[in-house]
């Protein structure tokens, strides 16, 4: 018995993946972002054309006006785009591999729910307070909720089990999002947390993106560096441990690396987490189980899926901007249902 | 461990169980009385007993009869028949974040209330009695097409594949409703937003009357499926191992499951979550056999929207929070000790 199990400590279990898929979802994902990052700077309330965007890039010049909106306006919102919707995709694929719950995704975590209630508070008792503040703050709430999550998750005897995890944070969620509401209610500034929730990456600035490029940069780095012991984790807790994992380190981490990916996301553009429900899903179904795959084609393709979903919602309703998070769903959801249609009964 | 411990370990448990079904049950008639004697007029216990046996001034049964009993019924009915909606469900699916959100009953009633308040002109007399309707035609409508979606001619409905299509059918419409609300003029939106918090409106006999069959036939039948249930709950290959026919059964328990829910949001508002946590604390109170679980998440469901109800009318007089918010408030709390200290 126990020289079975210090064998099989040695190599990784066999999980089945599509390592050759997942290299082509890579490299096709990353030039398909490139060209959707293209045309998110071009089109909007006054089109650009493609090749004055390369100018803008590369031969920026301060005199013109299509130079200075697209340097200004639309490329911090491009990018933001793309990095917001890798990070919730990132989170997403942890949080579902490390509470084995297919339901997971970061908000699970307490994350959403504690910044829509920092914002109520914010907007109730500090109304007026500058975007970047608000931004700090709803991050703060990010944070709590994030610890709540963990702390009541992990307090008692066998300590932070998947289920455990997966009830906590949806408990302290719901009464999160209960404490907002009675604020929002009593204050009537329900539709305007709405606004700003639901308001996606319009309006974003270099100086945010330069705030949370760094902290998503460095989550995405850290998620892969953690794909192994993801994919130990959702195995099980106790065929993680018997392979060696360390598994409340891990799960410390990867909670880390979540509230880092998506409580910057949700600071930064508001609850778009379906993404982070829908896309791992997509990406396991493509590459398989392993999450040295899972993980990387998560972030590529959540990023494509929010900058194309981006543009759509600046396309629908010109002047208007539909919410992004509510595009996501309508779109992601049929295909996500097809997906869902077509798993085979084991793997559902 | 010998075979007669074992007996006897099982019957202390199941007088445990029934001990505290009891007690739930003398905590929801404590509540009864205490409710009746609370709100905006207080009424003293004495007034209410005079009352009751038809001594009290017309006013004073004017309260009591046509204001307060029905509410506090209508509040028990729906707590024990969310409760049960969600227990089944999470036997069912073997998931423990199902509740009737995960059907998508909650967002299609909401959608109704929705498009209700952004196309009819407001008229406050009118939604009344149309919008209990609408809303469940729209939470069956979803569930309907739930359904449809998860139905394969091979395989039935699987539980995964069921809970997954809720969510994202469920998110899809909560998205229609971002969109159009985020245009909506600030009162209806208010109204709207009461309405999704969760709040007990249908205050009249008339809803009593109308949920009232609803939970009466549905509870009996779905104790009597208690031991499907805990054949369900060992998992899909096993239940079918031991000769269960898991596919009619879960469609049948399904179909409860969803009527349950429905009638119950259309009286109540997206009160859902009371669906989650009942059968969960029900579960940390009495152990998982659903013999007894199935009666306790249902005392529990219906203490919990009882007691909220109840605060959430009294605390801030004479406005009212919307009973949804209590639940979570009160409930969460509890919920958290209970998860803390178990094993």
């Amino acid at each position: 018995m126990t020289s079975t199990l210090e064998s099989a400590s040695q190599e990784t279990p066999q999980v089945r993946s599509r390592p050759l898929t997942a290299a082509l979802i890579l490299i096709g994902g990353l030039a398909a972002l490139a060209f959707g990052l293209a045309l998110s700077i071009s089109v909007g309330a006054a089109d650009i054309k493609l090749s004055t965007v390369w100018e803008a890039v590369f031969h920026f010049n301060g005199d013109l006006t299509q130079h200075q909106v697209i340097r200004e306006l639309r490329m911090p919102r491009a990018i933001a785009g793309a990095l917001v919707g890798a990070a919730f995709a990132t989170a997403g694929a942890i949080m579902q591999g490390m509470t084995r719950n297919p339901l997971g995704d970061p908000s699970l975590l307490g994350i959403n729910a504690g910044a829509g209630f920092a914002l109520a508070i914010c907007f109730a008792f500090l109304p007026g307070l500058p975007f970047g503040q608000v931004t700090l703050i709803s991050f703060l709430g990010a944070a709590l909720g994030t610890v709540l999550v963990y702390g009541i998750g992990s307090a008692g005897r066998g300590g932070l089990t998947p289920v455990r995890l997966a009830l906590a944070g949806a408990a302290i969620s719901m009464l999160l999002v209960a404490l907002s509401e009675a604020i929002s209610i009593h204050f009537r500034i329900g539709q305007e947390l709405v606004f700003w929730y639901a308001g996606g990456v319009a309006g974003i600035k270099w100086s945010q993106v330069a705030v949370m490029a760094p902290w998503i940069g460095a989550g995405l780095i850290g998620a892969m560096l953690m794909s192994r012991s993801i994919t130990l984790l959702s195995l099980g807790d106790e065929v993680a441990s018997g392979l060696g994992l360390r598994i409340g380190l891990a799960k410390l981490f990867g909670s880390v690396l979540v509230l880092v990916l998506a409580g910057a996301s949700v600071a930064a553009v508001g609850g778009i987490s379906f993404v982070g429900l829908i896309v791992p899903h997509i990406a396991r179904s493509l590459v398989g189980a392993s999450y040295r795959w899972i993980i990387p084609c998560s972030a590529v393709l959540g990023g494509l899926l929010l900058v194309f979903a981006d543009i759509g919602a600046r396309m629908i309703h010109r002047g208007f901007e539909t919410p992004v998070g509510a595009l996501i769903a309508l779109i992601g959801v049929p295909f996500f249902l097809y997906l869902i249609r077509r798993m085979r009964r084991e793997t559902v | 461990m010998s075979a007669s411990a074992l007996e006897q370990a099982k019957r202390r448990n199941n007088a445990r169980a029934w001990s505290i079904l009891l007690i739930l049950a003398v905590l929801i008639v404590i509540v009864f009385i205490v409710s009746m004697n609370t709100g905006y007029t207080r009424l003293s216990p004495a007034d209410v007993l005079k009352t009751l046996f038809g001594y009290g001034t017309e006013k004073q049964s004017l309260i009591l009869f046509e204001f307060r009993l029905p509410r506090i019924v209508v509040s028990i009915l729906i707590g024990a028949g969310l409760a049960l909606s969600g227990c089944v469900l999470q036997g069912i699916t073997r998931n423990p974040l199902s509740d009737p959100g995960v059907l998508g009953i909650n967002s299609g009633a909401g959608l109704m209330v929705v498009l209700f308040v952004a196309f009819y002109p407001s008229n406050e007399a009118s939604p009344v009695f149309l919008l209990p309707v609408l809303a469940l035609i729209g939470a069956l409508a979803t569930a309907g097409l739930l359904m449809l979606l998860s139905y394969k001619k091979s395989e039935g409905v699987s539980p995964m594949r069921m809970v997954l299509s809720g969510i994202a059918i469920a998110a899809a419409i909560q998205a229609a409703m971002i969109i159009l609300t985020i245009r909506m003029d600030p009162n209806e939106y208010q109204f709207v937003q009461v309405w999704i918090a969760g709040s007990i409106w249908g205050t009249t006999w008339k809803f009593v009357l109308a949920l009232l069959p609803w939970i009466v036939i549905l509870f009996p039948y779905v104790l009597f499926k208690a031991k499907t249930l805990n054949v369900l709950n060992l998992g899909e290959h096993l239940a079918a191992g031991l000769g269960a026919p898991v596919g009619r059964e879960r469609l049948l328990l399904l179909a409860a499951a969803v009527a349950l829910a429905g009638s119950c949001v259309a009286v109540g508002g997206a009160i859902g979550f009371v669906g989650l946590i009942a059968p969960h604390l029900a579960r940390r109170l009495v152990g998982s056999r659903h013999e007894t679980l199935i009666p306790a998440s249902a005392l529990t469901g219906a203490l919990l929207v009882l007691v909220a109800d109840t605060i959430g009318r009294v605390v801030l007089q004479p406005s009212e929070i919307p009973t949804g918010i209590v639940v979570a408030v009160i409930g969460v709390p509890y919920f958290l000790y209970l998860l803390a200290k178990a094993k």
